[in-house]
């Protein structure tokens, strides 16, 4: 029979068309799905993860995150390429299936397709495959010509995979092309013998295939027909059955690592999801030492990354040198899998994880803000897993020795630093502040409504300390009626758990949560977005928490504080996010509005701001840890500030004054740059008129706004 | 009374500081008794040791044996049970080779054992009344010793200033016969030499010398530049090189280098004996310390309490604008 | 290999809060903290892992009371095979040399190779180690920052002035003492000591080890503590009270004068 007709009566192979494309459907499944049936070995191994709650909210992740591909636009011109390709996929979906069964069932049509909705869809589709087509075009140059430099595979970690990329992009058009030019070949055949032709889209890939081949013989428009349609099942069936083994798996898996992420921000996973606080003492090992020891949804993590070095393009530790990239922690862990778990031969249990595929240094150096999880398109999970495998180290013992002594001091006085706690307070009683501020301590004499959480670095360094009254000051200018816990004050533990010391962190947390009961507080307020993150999030059972800037934008909303004019018109101020206020909580705009209620202040925005803004270093127990880096985080930082205009650098944190302040000395600004904190800045321009007259006995400035 | 002894450690021929330190020990304990010198050794320069010490001591015993050419405390306790009378007092500097002797010896020959001693109040009957540090030197203590059986006393290196002794005639005994075959089941093998580094310490007059003061690393460079602006070179304490901020090469103190400087910045440094105990010769001590209770400013001659951090910078600066000035 | 470690319980001193009491015959250890004494824990990390090379079996061993179990739990919890308190009315108040005494009945009744203390504790006396050696007759080296096993016999270094490292060759049984810095001990937390919560710590006394009373308590101590004082500190340094830049122009006077520009 010459003349084209439906691939499933073509008889040119040995066997019958349709038993040819049948053969080639069962395998290519029965491929697939015993290669996802040996990826789902190691997810069952793993341990138990909780991720089948709140399922509408999940679903609306999926809207978000999968089919409105939220994330990609922070990088633009990857972003739209990947949303073009994406939408093509989708819209693709449909009409791949209806190729395929046209092989074994001649004159198929996808129900609800026939008609003038189907030659619709047909020209829709036309155009989807050209655009996918003409964005692997794009993507294969600018990766072989413009190689961005988040694709670059440093020596140590392997080879480029830009070569499997391109491979893999060539594919997906060779994929395009054999659709398009089955559809051509169709058309192009049909006009020749008289038949019905099928519109094809103008100017797309199918219509510019057709008028191409167009004027060759029925029977060579026959071949190029079927070689098509052959070339299309199985590039479809091989790319179906290849991508399981590389960074394409994201495919199919993200859809589940979407749905499955987690959904609070700021939050800690538990040591096991299936072992209760009390029941801890029963579990042999804590944290992650081997592959299985990681959650399913962790490996399903593994799977899902594209590899597209967005993390690690924004990661701190990865900018300074430090050996820590999150890209490669995760690729390392997926080869880990792919090795191990393999689609042929055995399942083998392997090397321990630190001092195999990873180096301690590499998971003591993350500062754990956020930026990586905040980045990845797939939403893969990178902060739990780090502390997972901190828990692990700790378990074995395996502490560098920097860490141990103020592990120790936490454990003996509550503190990093090894002070003594009846001098927890002793920042309340400096001199000068005690004429005019006095701060109760609600140790069962006194009582407040509101607590101020200090917590440890501002009670105790000496710079701080100005923060802490700073902060009283502002409250009692604000008729706040607060107090502090005092020696009863432990360290919220904030560090302590996101180093992997669970049970360290357990204990403070208790101690703290008994003290701010007993204190009979209703509200909680901190200075200190460490401490609270850890009220907001690690801590149960305490009445609610604010940062201070949250407390101050309020009243500048309601109108009610007024702020005197900035004195020294050259200073240019910018805004520096900490991580634990701003990315862990969304807390961008207060601070902001707090700076702007200044008459006369004038600010700038850094480049990396908001939810893009570049950790400083890390507090807690990362000042005290040596790392292996090139620079500090801080000076990049202040570098950057410098470059927005600034020349004063407004931070919200203890921990970020440390190391900017730190930093602006070992970056030779000094005298070009400073820092200060909200606090110290709000204490600085408050119109206070003092009414009080000054007795023998002190008493707070209570008017004045 | 009994007879007071002393241990002499030497090197190389020549008398270590504490000998002299020791003298002054034994005229606390007993001003009316010179005390005798205990000299171990062998060679040619043995002699000469003990000639060295007639001035100081009322006698000087000298063990010559091969054995004891490296002072091994093992050996040399075998020779000091043979030869030390019943219920002697013997001294000893408390360094490295004092703690690996005398508290063995002591249990040896059946007497009391007092070590790391920073001062003698004096003999109460049976007792010897003195004084010691305890918890890292924070607090100090008086103890009573028995020595109605003899003691073994360690002196702290460098706490006893040497007296001018009045000349005295005296002789060597030689007393090497008295002492048997020694053997040991510790012997030595060698001495590998701390690594010279790029920087040799005690060569150097002016040391600008960092403790824990600089906080971190890289405040380091701070100390460099100012060395650099002065000619000088950069020494630190112990908890500079456990923190790994510089070579050990660099340490001064009874575990580093021993420096004989003309002038040392103490910068953020507290006064940890041990570290003062590397610092010979009465240099001028210029010491920088925020805490103004920090043991360094009572050996200093003039002290500045600031921040190490700002004033090394400030320092730097004016004397590179001083020594600028006299350039041009 | 038997490794026995003599571990000891001492107040935390890093952060300067020793005082001496108003009574003048202690210091204030009311809101002190205790812990493992630096250099006994070095001598610990040492013991493991000379035990995890070789084989063989770490112990370790206190004097004292109730109190000092809690070294003993730290000590198990980082990974030692068992622990044993030496604990008698009779001997409170023991000098160093009395508490040598009592270790070495201790050794006596057991089959060491290897006994390990650390240089030095709180009172900065570093004498136990070497009374003890004296008294089972073992060899003894001080000051110990290496130790290599070499059959029957130990290769250690031990530090010496100038940074240098006295090498020597040791026969077993011996005693050393361990100065810190040896190794990076491996980390302990509150989870580790609870694990170990509930292993047995036997408590020996003056009969279990056939101590002779007069020669250990406090009747027999030859060397005591009389009190605690705080010396009246002396004139001192000349300070200078100028403001920053000022006294950096003294300070580059006074070096100049001396001849210290270079």
């Amino acid at each position: 029979m010459v003349g084209i007709y439906s691939p499933s009566l073509s008889s040119e192979w040995l066997v019958p068309g349709r038993n040819l494309f049948l053969t080639i459907h069962v395998l290519g499944i029965a491929c697939f799905a015993y290669i996802v049936a040996k990826r789902l070995v190691p997810l069952v191994r793993a341990e138990s993860d909780p991720r089948f709650d709140r399922p509408l909210t999940r679903l609306g992740k999926v809207f978000k995150f999968w089919l409105g591909q939220w994330k990609h636009p922070r990088y633009r011109f990857a972003g739209a390429l990947h949303i073009l390709i994406f939408t093509g996929f989708l819209l693709l979906a449909t009409r791949a299936f209806s190729v395929l069964i046209v092989g074994v069932s001649s004159g198929f049509v996808m129900p609800g397709l026939s008609g003038e909705s189907g030659r619709v869809y047909d020209l829709i589709t036309d155009y989807a495959a050209t655009i996918v087509f003409l964005c692997m075009v794009v993507a294969a140059f600018r990766r072989l010509v413009f190689k961005p430099a988040r694709y670059a595979v440093p020596a140590k970690y392997g080879k480029s995979r830009t070569g499997d990329a391109v491979f893999l992009l060539g594919l997906i058009a060779v994929l395009m092309v054999a659709d398009s030019l089955f559809a051509a070949s169709s058309a192009a055949g049909h006009a020749r013998q008289d038949q019905p032709v099928e519109a094809l889209a103008i100017l797309s890939l199918p219509w510019m295939l057709k008028i191409a081949i167009g004027s060759m013989p029925l029977a060579t428009l026959w071949v190029l027909n079927i070689t098509a349609y052959l070339v299309h099942e199985v590039t479809f069936y091989f790319l179906l059955c290849y991508r399981p083994f590389g960074i394409q798996f994201h495919v199919e898996t993200s859809l589940f690592s979407i749905y499955f992420s987690k959904l609070e921000r700021g939050t800690l996973k538990p040591v096991r999801w299936d072992v209760p606080d009390e029941h801890l003492d029963q579990v042999k090992s804590f944290g992650v030492k081997t592959f299985e020891d990681f959650t399913w949804k962790h490996i399903l993590d593994f799977y899902s990354c594209a590899d597209c070095g967005r993390c690690a393009d924004n990661c701190p530790a990865n900018a300074v040198g430090r050996p820590l990239a999150p890209r490669f922690l995760t690729i390392k862990a997926r080869d880990y899998g792919f090795h191990h778990y393999p689609v042929l031969g055995k399942a083998n249990n392997g090397k321990p994880l630190i001092g195999g595929i990873y180096s301690e240094d590499e998971i003591w150096s993350c500062t754990t803000c956020g930026a990586c999880e905040e980045e990845c398109p797939l939403l893969v999970e990178y902060i739990d897993k780090i502390v997972d495998l901190r828990r692990g180290m700790i378990d074995d013992g395996n502490v560098p020795q920097s860490l141990q002594k103020p592990l120790k001091a936490l454990e003996n006085r509550g503190n990093p630093y090894g002070k003594m706690e009846k001098k927890k307070a002793d920042w309340a009683k400096a001199e000068e502040f005690r004429q005019t501020s006095k701060v109760k301590t609600l140790d069962g004499n006194n009582s407040a409504g509101t607590l101020y959480f200090v917590d440890s670095i501002t009670s105790y360094d000496d710079r701080m300390q100005s923060i802490g009254r700073s902060t009283s000051r502002i409250l009692g200018h604000l008729g706040e009626d607060f107090g502090i816990l005092g020696a009863a004050e432990k360290d919220s533990g904030h560090e302590v758990r996101r180093f992997g010391e669970e049970m360290l962190f357990m204990a403070l947390r208790d101690h703290n949560t008994n003290a701010i009961k007993a204190s009979g507080v209703k509200r909680i307020v901190t200075s200190d977005p460490h401490a609270y993150n850890a009220l907001k999030h690690d801590y149960k059972d305490v009445p609610p928490v604010e940062h201070i800037s949250q407390v101050i934008a309020r009243k500048v909303r309601a109108g009610s504080i007024q702020f005197s004019r900035v004195e020294n018109e050259d200073k240019v101020y910018a805004y520096h996010d900490p991580c634990y206020l701003g990315r862990h909580n969304q807390i961008y705009d207060e601070p902001r509005a707090v700076l702007d209620a200044i008459p006369g202040l004038k600010r700038v925005e850094m480049k990396r701001s908001r939810d893009r803004s570049f950790c400083c270093g890390g507090g807690g127990l990362m000042l005290f840890y040596e790392p292996k880096e090139e620079q500090r985080m801080g000076v990049l930082r202040v570098r950057m500030a410098a470059e927005a205009g600034a020349n004063v650098i407004v931070t919200a944190c203890p921990f970020c004054m440390v190391n900017i302040e730190d930093a602006i000395k070992v970056a030779g600004l000094e005298g070009k740059m400073s820092a200060i904190d909200l606090t110290e800045l709000v204490d600085q321009h408050l119109i206070r008129e003092v009414c009080t007259e000054k007795t023998d006995e002190l008493e707070t400035a209570t008017c004045g706004g | 009374m009994a007879r007071i002894f002393s241990y002499i450690v030497h090197r190389g021929g020549t008398v270590d500081d504490s000998a002299a330190e020791l003298t002054a020990v034994a005229r606390k304990i007993d001003p009316t008794v010179p005390p005798t010198a205990i000299v171990t050794g062998w060679g040619a320069g043995l002699d000469a040791v003990c000639s060295s010490l007639l001035s100081s001591y009322g006698e000087v015993w000298k063990v010559a044996n091969e054995a004891l050419s490296y002072p091994n405390a093992e050996l040399v306790r075998q020779a000091l049970v043979s030869i030390l009378p019943a219920n002697s007092i013997l001294l000893v500097p408390h360094d490295h080779f004092g703690i690996d002797l005398s508290p063995g010896l002591s249990i040896k020959v059946n007497s009391a054992f007092v070590p790391d001693v920073l001062g003698i109040d004096g003999i109460e009957g049976d007792s010897l009344r003195l004084v010691r540090q305890e918890f890292g030197g924070q607090v100090s203590a008086h103890v009573r010793c028995d020595i109605s059986s003899g003691a073994v006393i360690n002196v702290r290196p460098g706490a006893f200033k040497p007296e001018q002794v009045t000349p005295i005639s005296s002789v060597v005994f030689d007393k090497s016969s008295a002492v048997g075959t020694l053997t040991a089941r510790r012997r030595y093998l060698e001495t590998i030499v701390a690594e010279a580094g790029d920087v040799d310490i005690t060569k150097h007059s002016v040391l600008v010398s960092i403790g824990r003061g600089m906080q971190e690393k890289d405040n380091v460079g701070l100390a460099e530049e100012l060395a650099e602006a002065l000619g000088a070179a950069v020494s630190c304490s112990r908890p500079v090189v456990d923190a790994k901020w510089m070579e050990k090469s660099r340490q001064v103190g009874s575990s580093g280098k021993t420096v004989k400087p003309k002038v040392y910045l103490a910068c953020g440094i507290s006064g940890a004996f041990q570290h003062l105990a590397g610092i010979k010769g009465s240099p001028f001590i210029i010491a920088i310390n925020k805490n103004s209770k920090a043991p360094i400013f009572q050996v200093a001659d003039v002290g500045i309490v600031d921040d190490v951090l700002e004033f090394l910078p400030e320092l730097t600066n004016k004397v590179r604008e001083m020594r600028g000035v006299a350039a041009k | 290999m038997e490794i026995l470690v003599c571990v000891r319980r001492v107040p935390d001193t890093s952060e300067n809060e020793i005082e001496v009491n108003a009574a003048g015959n202690d210091i204030e250890r009311n809101e002190l903290v205790y812990s493992v004494n630096e250099a006994d824990n070095y001598a610990v990390e040492e013991a493991l892992q000379i035990r995890d090379r070789v084989g063989g079996n770490v112990t370790v061993v206190t004097v004292g009371g109730e109190d000092d179990e809690e070294v003993l739990r730290r000590e198990l919890a980082m990974g030692a095979n068992q622990a044993v308190l030496v604990s008698d009315e009779d001997f409170n108040g023991s000098d160093g040399r009395g508490i040598a005494t009592i270790l070495k009945d201790f050794v006596k009744k057991g089959r060491y190779d290897l006994i390990l203390t650390g240089v030095q504790a709180d009172d900065g006396a570093a004498q136990v180690g070497g009374m003890l050696a004296a008294m089972l007759d073992y060899p003894f080296a001080s000051l110990v920052n290496s130790i290599t096993v070499d059959g029957g016999k130990l290769k250690v270094g031990r530090e010496i002035e100038g940074g240098n490292r006295e090498i020597n060759e040791i026969d077993l049984p011996c005693v050393l003492s361990i100065q810190t810095g040896i190794n990076e001990p491996r980390y302990v937390g509150m989870r580790g000591i609870r694990q170990v919560a509930s292993v047995p710590i036997p408590t020996l006394g003056v009969s279990n080890l056939g101590v002779e009373k007069d020669s250990v308590g406090e009747a027999a101590a030859k060397v005591r503590r009389v009190d605690y004082f705080v010396p009246a500190l002396s004139k001192g340094a000349d300070m200078l009270h100028g403001s920053r830049e000022e006294n950096a122009h003294t300070v580059f006077e006074l070096v100049a004068a001396r001849g210290g520009l270079k």
